[in-house]
């Protein structure tokens, strides 16, 4: 596993590729010198003890955060700085660690506005509400109808999603971010908070994501139950440097990997 | 109660997507349309002027603020100075040009209050909350500034005021001393639908959606690919435009004429007034916002002395204003304790708890 970490080269395979990224916010260094791949069509995690910089990478990746040092080459195409919404139009779709979804709306206008980027019809008809605008309205419901069979939320269609319970909002916004499409999800900690029979659910909707549809996944997660069941490869970070990367086997059994969770080679330090 | 939603299914989205998906919601409104056109056979030319027609329009105008405020999350302050806008510009064009309709005056003057808005929007992108209420503020005092410093806004005319010159529309006076109350009544209330019915299929679809998002979650909506400053300044821009029709009806089929002081912060406030005790977020919630803070109070200066005065307290006027004043501000306090989500809410929970009555649920 250790041999991984050179600097990656570009293959075909590859859908992402992060290289010697380095993100510092004034003097402190969120990420120093990371680089890893992410396969087309893989689930691929990032573990990490608290404060190892696993969402500054996904801010990195899809353009809310501007590394510092390195490049970011997503579907061939290497940029330094990118815009979130021109991340969100290159096919990179996001959930967050704390639900971020749009409270005072139903739950079916939060998956509609993740329709945003593919809805075109002009201002004009969208003031008569008739003519394209009503027939792409419905064109989208129609995919929306889909994702919502997908993730069964059928009965809190109407229901605005900040009356929803903690599980189910984690649920509408893999759909809000489903909608988009997207070749690359990164999903932050999509378990969290959950209670064994909501985790199960969510791994399988995950599993069925990227079997269904082919999407990349990228994933942070802190159950390792759940991440060395679901990946297919994990990266490993601590104090914003890669200390792991392969399967999780391989991780599994690293010895830093080992020593970054139970804490032994840091006895001095604070986790 | 009256109605359930039982047994009307929906077969297609369309269908489903209707604004009024309830058969009984879509013949309540039209009920309520016919009512409020046959209220100009009323003659009652009291009600009309005083009444209704300003009613109208300070729901035009709340819609308006409603839009940026209530849809978009932009809190602003310059509300009077944008109706200010659109008085002014529609005054400027039809005295330029003379020929040109003034219902399409009126509709174009809209146009310049929304390039105004789109201007003083622009630190909307960096600033938020009251903040941004306080860069607005900025637009209120420069507008306003403009309307006293610059004699070409009212044609070089010495009392600075613009007056509304006579205007008709298939040769019926609309505009000027001569028009009715009645063809003002029609002329306003058809232009209020027809905006309200925009202002409703542009929240519901794309555009307001993606308003919603800003206001909700300015992140997420840009993860997921919305342009955060685009999207503003078209808040700025539509809800300028509705101020700015909204002022230059105030100007042209109410008053019949104005100063710049008609367009003050005061009258600002009494449309953000009408937007939080209404409802933010909420179209009808505007109407009811503008009834609360508009008719009430007439309707207390008339309620009030009819109950005191069969006990021989011959209460004097300005006693009753000041009680008018105080029942009011009670009124507001208690609407905003009972619910803070203004009386669109209320009249929200009021339909479900009446559609599964008797029943708590």
């Amino acid at each position: 596993m250790n041999g991984r970490e050179m600097p990656v080269t570009v293959d075909v395979a590859s859908l992402l590729a992060v290289e010697n990224v380095s993100l510092s916010f004034g003097g402190v260094k969120a990420l120093s010198d990371v680089s890893f791949d992410i396969r087309r069509g893989e689930i691929r995690a990032i573990i990490g003890p608290n404060g190892a910089g696993k969402t500054s990478m996904l801010n990195c990746i899809n353009g809310f955060y501007h590394p510092t040092q390195g490049s970011i080459t997503f579907n061939g195409e290497r940029r330094r700085r990118m815009r979130p919404s021109a991340a969100a139009a290159g096919g990179i779709a996001r959930t967050f660690q704390n639900v971020a979804l749009f409270k005072g709306m139903s739950t079916l206008d939060n998956i509609m506005t993740g329709r945003s980027l593919k809805m075109h019809s002009g201002f004009f008809w969208q003031l008569l509400r008739h003519g394209p605008a009503l027939k792409e309205e419905t064109a989208h419901r129609r995919v929306v109808e889909d994702i919502i069979d997908f993730l069964e939320i059928q009965h809190i269609r109407r229901i605005p999603v900040g009356k929803l319970p903690y599980g189910l909002q984690k649920r509408v916004e893999l759909g809000r971010a489903l909608a988009m499409e997207p070749q690359l999800l990164l999903l932050d900690e999509p378990m969290a908070g959950m209670n064994l029979e909501e985790k199960e659910d969510m791994s399988r909707f995950i599993l069925d994501v990227n079997q269904h549809f082919g999407t990349t996944i990228a994933l942070i997660e802190h159950d390792m139950g759940v991440v060395m069941d679901l990946s297919d490869r994990v990266v490993v970070l601590e104090y914003g440097r890669k200390i792991a990367d392969g399967t999780p086997q391989e991780v599994k059994r690293d010895e830093r990997v080992v020593a970054a969770y139970l804490g032994l080679a840091h006895e001095g330090d604070q986790a | 109660m009256f109605y359930r939603e039982a047994g009307q299914f929906k077969t297609s989205y369309t269908a489903d997507m209707a604004i009024f998906p309830l058969r009984e919601d879509r013949i309540g409104l039209a009920v309520i349309i016919v009512c409020a056109y046959a209220l100009a056979l009323t003659g009652n030319s009291f009600l009309l002027q005083a009444v209704m027609i300003p009613f109208l329009i300070f729901s035009l105008a709340a819609i308006g603020l409603n839009l940026l405020t209530g849809y978009t999350g932009l809190l602003s302050l310059g509300t009077g100075a944008f109706m200010g806008v659109g008085a002014y510009a529609c005054y400027k064009l039809t005295t330029l040009f003379p020929g040109l309709n003034i219902v399409l005056c009126i509709l174009a003057s809209g146009f310049f209050a929304a390039a105004i808005g789109v201007v003083f929007g622009l630190p909307s992108l960096r600033i938020k909350g009251f903040y941004l209420a306080v860069a607005t503020l900025a637009a209120q005092f420069f507008l306003q500034w403009c309307f006293i410093r610059v004699p070409w806004l009212v044609n070089y005319n010495v009392s600075g005021a613009i007056e509304a010159p006579l205007r008709t529309l298939f040769g019926i006076p609309i505009v000027g001393a001569t028009a009715t109350p009645e063809t003002r009544y029609l002329v306003v209330l058809t232009m209020v639908i027809g905006l309200t019915w925009v202002a409703s299929n542009l929240v519901h679809g794309r555009v307001g959606r993606a308003w919603m998002a800003v206001r909700d979650m300015d992140i997420a909506a840009e993860l997921i690919g919305i342009r955060l400053l685009r999207t503003k300044l078209l808040a700025f821009a539509v809800s300028s435009y509705f101020c700015g029709v909204a002022g230059a009806l105030l100007v042209f089929l109410w008053y019949g004429g104005a100063e710049y002081d008609v367009f003050n912060i005061n009258q600002s406030f009494f449309i953000l007034f009408m937007v939080i005790i209404g409802g933010l977020g909420s179209l009808i919630g505007s109407f009811m916002g503008a009834a609360l803070i508009f008719i009430m109070p007439i309707v207390l200066g008339m309620v009030v002395p009819a109950v005191l005065n069969p006990f021989g307290l011959g209460v004097s006027a300005a006693t009753i204003e000041h009680l008018r004043f105080m029942i009011v501000g009670a009124l507001i306090i208690f609407f905003l304790i009972v619910e803070p989500h203004g009386l669109a809410r209320l009249w929200q929970i009021g339909k479900q708890k009446l559609r599964v009555w008797p029943f708590p649920y």
